[in-house]
């Protein structure tokens, strides 16, 4: 049961946030909901990142990518603050104006 | 022996950090792991949000597990002292009578879990047959460990933090056109005024409303 954790083991728990994140941003009614099923997801795409980070290797054996996985993540952390914010902002913006936030009700785009 | 160093086997209790390093790891994926199913399953949105706050302190775990210190302490400082602060007020200030819990139905329900099943079913059969190399030790030696002074370096482009090398599987240097090296200076300035940029357009997006007939 406990053998050596490799890489897979990594990618597979960063897989298991992303199906949930996607599920939770199809299933949530709830527009905050669904901000934190994308939260879930850009998660799950960090924990790639600093995984591969530690475990990638070139065609020699020698470690690469050590510093862009991380910074790539640092990068995507604080993207995801920004958007955070900004679908806050128009989250709220919409209970304002519609008294819910509910997405289904979010239709007056539609076609 | 060098004191202050554990000696393998010595005592009862005591273990070496790679006999300790995978029951790290499961203990902080099964929380990762169960709190986002938990995220999932809840209906409640309070509840949601504090499960999506154990998800993101799990993640932090598996950061320092990694090696990735700084990362691991701007997901804790970032992610789950502002974005989560962000994301309960937002909670907090919508958060009435039938918001709270928005119910979805059994069909809908149905589906749901079959797509998801399917796409870790198919997620995971791709990483299936991939055999991955072994970590890369250097990074747990302490000398050698990616401090903050070497991503700083890294953004300011001192070569020694990027060193030029090729991925596996990918062609030779000598074919592939010279990679440019480059800093991450520039995408670090514009992150950074994009951040900016972003805070006062949700800021000017979510002020106090005027009334309408002092509008305009």
């Amino acid at each position: 049961m406990i053998a050596d954790i490799s890489l897979n083991h990594y990618l597979l728990l960063g897989a298991l946030l992303f199906v949930c994140g996607a599920v939770s941003m199809a299933t949530k009614r709830n527009a905050i909901g669904v901000l934190i099923g994308v939260e879930l997801v850009l998660n799950a795409a960090n924990i790639n990142f600093v995984a591969l980070a530690r475990f990638a290797r070139d065609a020699q054996g020698n470690p690469v990518f050590e510093v862009e996985g991380q910074i790539f993540a640092l990068f995507i952390i604080v993207l995801a603050a920004a958007e955070a914010a900004i679908a806050l902002a128009i989250v709220l913006n919409f209970y304002n104006n519609h008294m819910t936030v509910d997405v289904d009700t979010a239709e007056e785009l539609k076609g | 022996m060098a004191p202050g160093r554990l000696s393998p086997g010595g005592g009862m209790g005591l273990m070496d950090a790679e006999s300790i390093q995978p029951i790290l790891f499961w203990i902080l994926a099964g929380v990762t792991g169960g709190c986002a199913i938990a995220v999932v399953l809840a209906q409640n949105i309070v509840r949601c949000a504090v499960w999506l706050l154990l998800t993101l302190g799990g993640t932090s775990g598996i950061f320092f597990l990694l090696g990735a210190d700084f990362v691991g302490a701007a997901q804790l400082l970032i992610y789950v002292g502002g974005t989560l602060v962000l994301v309960v007020f937002g909670v907090m200030l919508t958060a009435q009578g039938p918001f709270i819990t928005m119910k979805i139905g059994p069909a809908e329900w149905a589906v749901a879990t079959t797509v998801g099943l399917l796409l870790y079913a198919v997620l995971a059969a791709s990483l299936w047959t991939w055999q991955a190399g072994p970590p890369n030790e250097r990074m747990d030696d302490s000398h050698h460990s990616l401090s903050s002074t070497v991503l700083g370096e890294a953004l300011l482009n001192v070569d020694k933090a990027t060193p030029r090398s090729n991925l596996a599987g990918m062609p030779d240097s000598a074919q592939a056109r010279p990679r440019k090296q480059m800093g991450y200076l520039l995408p670090f300035e514009i992150v950074s005024v994009h951040l900016l940029v972003v805070l006062i357009g949700a800021a000017y997006l979510a002020r106090a409303k005027r009334r309408r007939g002092v509008a305009i």
